[in-house]
């Protein structure tokens, strides 16, 4: 139901990541946790659409994915991983961080799409 | 050790803000100091129940437990701080002239105490069970342990002593704008904690985010600034909403603040009939 309106949007997506990445249409993207840090540290997302982002924790410690300019907070077990959406966004450059080691950082990049 | 002390400061100064503030707002009302007692006691207990099951929660719903669970959670405190607060719209004028006049408490009616309890718990839950984790990963990433409880110590007993500050400042207010003041107080928490419930559930991929940042104030009002941080707690302050936050802020404001005027001015025909 939710997702006749948005089927264009969808169907865009799917090319994008299909043709980004050579992979399946609804494919998460993945951020890893490692040393307490971000890899990568900067992740590129695509513009306008809704991305799954999955998040793996390769370290034995907790961690908390938090992000002020996305308005997300995620606590990530050790060894564990979760799932957030994000998006749709605009182009720009989104801050998060690690709540339990707030030296980590990273950012959501978005570029602007050529359509 | 500073950084833990930062860090334990900044989630006590959440939950103290809260309870500070339903503590002001249920002034007068008999018993509930145990009863937010029993909330913090729970709070505590709820928070090691919540860090130890991290991982299970987290792995429920594939992935999405938490922002669920957290939503859950949060939307409980917002029905329970709407519970209060349209209680005492039409108690508060009662209660602010007995204490006025005995410095005593009305009694009857089915007082909202179990609210102040599930608040307090909530409230402590939330802020303990990240104290937790992140103590816990400071531990095991070789910190050095007395430091670390030093800066815990201190950093708690900060934020209680700031929750102390802020309801003793709340009680310098005079009695006749009294539950006005809290009653506003306790309506916008409630707003913004409807609208992190609402950023918890597009987490999920439940609701859609309905425009990412409808405005972009961190320039002028860090959120990860102390001001902003509590102006997070006090008003929902958050420097880049979505359109799914402020509709759910408007809407609790609107739920919780039209019953408010509907019970208040039935209390006040009731009463004026009663004299008669």
């Amino acid at each position: 139901m939710t997702l006749a309106p948005r089927l264009p949007l969808f169907l865009a997506s799917a090319l994008l990541a299909v043709s980004a990445f050579g992979a399946g249409p609804d494919a998460p993207v993945t951020l890893d946790i490692k040393d307490r840090g971000f890899v990568p540290q900067e992740l590129p997302l695509p513009a306008g659409v809704k991305v799954e982002l999955v998040i793996r924790n390769q370290d034995a410690l907790p961690a908390e994915f938090e992000s002020y300019d996305l308005s997300r907070e995620i606590v990530v077990p050790a060894h564990g991983q979760v799932k957030v959406y994000i998006g749709p966004l605009d182009p720009g450059r989104y801050r998060f961080f690690n709540d339990f080691y707030q030296s980590a950082e990273g950012w959501v990049v978005v570029a602007a799409t050529a359509k | 050790m500073l950084a833990t002390l930062v860090v334990v400061f900044r989630e006590a100064i959440e939950a103290a803000l809260i309870i500070a503030i339903v503590m002001g707002a249920s002034r007068g009302i008999p018993n509930r100091g145990r009863w937010v007692l029993a909330g913090i006691a729970l709070g505590i207990a709820g928070a090691g129940l919540v860090a130890l099951f991290a991982d299970a929660l987290s792995n429920a719903f594939s992935g999405s437990g938490q922002p669920l669970f957290d939503a859950g959670v949060l939307l409980a405190a917002v029905g329970m701080l709407a519970w209060h607060n349209i209680w005492m719209s039409s108690h508060g004028r009662a209660m602010a002239a007995e204490v006025r006049e005995l410095g005593q408490a009305v009694q009857g009616g089915s007082r909202p105490l179990a609210a102040l309890m599930v608040i307090c718990l909530v409230a402590i839950m939330r802020e303990g069970s990240e104290v937790v984790l992140f103590l816990w990963a400071i531990t095991t990433g070789g910190g050095d342990l007395w430091g670390m409880l030093a800066g815990g110590f201190v950093g708690l007993a900060c934020g209680v002593l700031l929750g102390v500050f802020i309801y003793r400042g709340l009680l310098k207010i005079p009695m006749r704008y009294f539950f006005t003041v809290t009653s506003w107080l306790v309506l916008l928490i409630a707003a913004g904690l409807a609208a992190q419930a609402a950023s918890f559930l597009n987490q999920a991929g439940l609701l859609p985010a309905l425009g990412n940042s409808l405005w972009d104030s961190s320039r002028l009002l860090d959120q990860g600034s102390l001001a902003g941080q509590m102006l997070h707690v006090l008003v929902g302050y958050t420097a880049r909403p979505s359109g799914i936050q402020l509709l759910f802020y408007g809407l609790t404001l609107v739920a919780i603040f039209v019953p408010m005027q509907l019970m208040a001015q039935r209390h006040h025909r009731h009463g004026r009939r009663h004299k008669h």
